[in-house]
């Protein structure tokens, strides 16, 4: 082998180490925040909040959009609860129904690390304190249950209370609290059947692959009025812990939105518009018997 | 033994006193250069991997978004949290494994065998076994597991399992014995015709000479491919989860769907390499096992 002449050696030896140097000094830093997003008395100001777009307001959700939440896979519609409340938000906010943009976002995607493509997500994500340390939530917007769906006539159905659900096989969707209370609530004696989505859980439930599922209790009616008819709801849980559970919207970590999309919220809690939302979308779901 | 001192073995070193053999000093000072040139390629090597090791972290540790990244995909106490729930979803990944697994060679074979079988009386029977490596290879597994663990059960026939487990690796062998079925016909189309000929001119039966001296030779040969899809196999029990089975991806699923945080799904990644590994060594070993051989004119 011949050794390459000395200079050249020294030569590659010296642009590989700028470059390494440049490398590092040369990484991406974080950009400064956009102007105007300083002063926290104008911070909400209508209309002229520090949007990705700016003007508009992109909201996400996970597809499919389910009933009672949308309605027909379609959050643009302004029906159903959740893109009624979306919308409600974003007029509180100052954006008109022309000024939304809808996106897709998975339910995992949504808390990755990273830029945020949209401004908030209205998934059905229940607020906790574990997650707050991923997110930042808005106010809750719905106080929500959990309920046992199981098939009519089945052991399960006749189900009283909690302890009545030991021997069941149960089921339910994945990073939902359904799960939660399976694990922490019931703690059955045969571990619970765990599904990517509600839809493998339904199939499960008509199958016999499990003997009753766990959803909230809006989707419970849903499923037990239009979906799978002969299926019936056997009870809703008590609240963990006294609190209630509530969904809230989901926004990037640190966001400057955070708190106008709370106060917001808040003022739609305060002047009924949840309320009467909650009503119109959501009134099939009548209370059930509470399984002690 | 006479010893040409201008050749001598390369980097011998050691020196036998007993043929009265004395290294000429123009050996030791080369043997000392190619020692000293030695050392310093070493420390070369070592340097460079140092400084790349160094401009890697520094990248990585001063990006804008790492203190974020770091507590969303390496926090120690998610991570020990998922440990003990990944391995035990690891377990049904394994048991899964070692079933389907011998379910699918022995399904490969039988289908690899049916495709070469000669003789028009067989022209059914090959057209089958084709017709099947051509669908199942095809159709994507997960909607075969679809098909399978959720649409079987909706048939309600009596007799049949709902367990999703049975019916994931039911759908698991299906697909990976048409995989493993076209490994196999490559091995037995590979080996020389004039082996058969050779065979059947010692008076072997077609069944015979397919059994004692085709098949040996194609499985021998079709090993690191083999092995491969079983790895590949391995990682793809996973998707059995679509029934609700809580394999190790699922398990850490659930812990990352409560918490928001992504660390278990690094501890259930890591786990499935460690489990890899193993395999990939031995399937090295095997390969060059066969090379050996091969290069010492053995039997191929």
């Amino acid at each position: 082998m011949h050794p390459a002449p000395r200079a050249l050696r020294r030569a590659a030896a010296a642009v590989t180490v700028a470059l390494l140097a440049t490398a590092v000094g040369c990484a991406p830093q974080p950009e400064e925040p956009a102007a105007g997003t300083s002063s926290a008395g104008n911070m909400c100001e209508k209309g002229k909040l520090a949007t990705r777009t700016s003007g508009r307001l992109t909201i996400a959700t996970d597809e499919p959009a389910y009933e009672p939440w949308f309605k027909d896979d379609d959050p643009a519609s302004g029906k159903g609860f959740e893109s009624a409340v979306a919308y409600a938000v974003a007029r509180h906010l100052g954006y008109g129904k022309d000024k939304v943009v809808w996106q897709t976002v998975p339910f995992n995607k949504a808390f990755a690390p990273g830029e945020k493509t949209f401004d908030f997500d209205i998934n059905q994500v229940s607020i906790s304190d574990e997650r707050k340390k991923a997110v930042d939530f808005s106010s809750g917007y719905y106080d929500v249950r959990q309920a046992v769906v199981a098939l009519k006539g089945s052991e399960a159905a006749k189900a009283k209370s909690v302890a009545d659900l030991k021997d069941v096989k149960l089921g339910a969707q994945v990073g939902t609290t359904s799960l939660d209370y399976i694990d922490d609530v019931v703690r059955p004696t045969r571990a619970a059947a765990v599904f990517a989505k509600n839809d493998q859980a339904k199939s499960a439930l008509k199958n016999g692959q499990v003997d009753a599922i766990v959803v909230d209790l809006p989707t419970a009616f849903y499923i037990t009025g239009a979906e799978i008819t002969d299926a019936t709801i056997v009870g809703q849980f008590e609240n963990q812990g006294g609190t209630p559970e509530q969904f809230g919207l989901v926004l990037d970590k640190g966001s400057a939105l955070t708190s106008c999309v709370s106060r917001a919220v808040d003022a739609l809690r305060e002047d009924g518009t949840l309320a009467r939302i909650e009503q119109q979308w959501l009134s099939d779901a009548v209370d059930a018997p509470v399984l002690k | 033994m006479t010893v040409n001192k201008e050749e001598p073995a390369v980097g011998s070193g050691e020196h036998d006193a007993r043929d009265g053999y004395v290294p000429s000093q123009r050996r030791l000072d080369r043997e000392r250069h190619k020692r000293a040139r030695a050392r310093r390629a070493t420390a070369i090597g070592a340097l460079s991997t140092l400084v790349t090791a160094a401009v890697l972290y520094l990248v990585v540790v001063n990006a804008p978004g790492w203190p974020r990244t770091k507590e969303t995909f390496f926090d120690w106490g998610y991570a020990r949290e998922a440990f003990p729930k990944v391995l035990e979803g690891l377990w049904l990944n394994v048991r899964l494994l070692l079933v389907c697994g011998a379910a699918v060679l022995v399904l490969g074979m039988l289908i690899a065998v049916a495709r070469t079988l000669r003789g028009p009386v067989f022209f059914p029977l090959r057209v089958l076994a084709a017709a099947y490596t051509d669908f199942f290879r095809g159709l994507p597994l997960i909607i075969n597991l679809m098909i399978v663990v959720l649409g079987v059960p909706a048939l309600r026939l009596q007799g049949v399992t709902v367990d999703p487990v049975l019916l994931g690796g039911t759908a698991l062998t299906l697909t990976y014995s048409a995989y493993v079925a076209e490994v196999f016909r490559a091995g037995i189309e590979s080996v020389h015709p004039s082996q058969r000929a050779a065979a059947r001119s010692l008076g072997l039966s077609n069944r015979q000479a397919l059994r004692y001296v085709v098949l040996p030779q194609a499985v021998r040969r079709q090993v690191p491919p083999l092995l491969n899809d079983l790895v590949s196999l391995q990682k793809d029990t996973g998707l059995v989860s679509i029934g609700g089975a809580v394999d190790a991806v699922r398990a850490a699923d659930i812990i990352v769907g409560r918490s928001l945080n992504y660390t278990p799904y690094i501890v259930a990644g890591l786990v499935f390499v460690a489990l890899t590994i193993p395999m990939t060594r031995f399937t090295d070993w095997v390969t060059a096992r066969m090379d050996r051989r091969r290069a010492q004119g053995g039997t191929t």
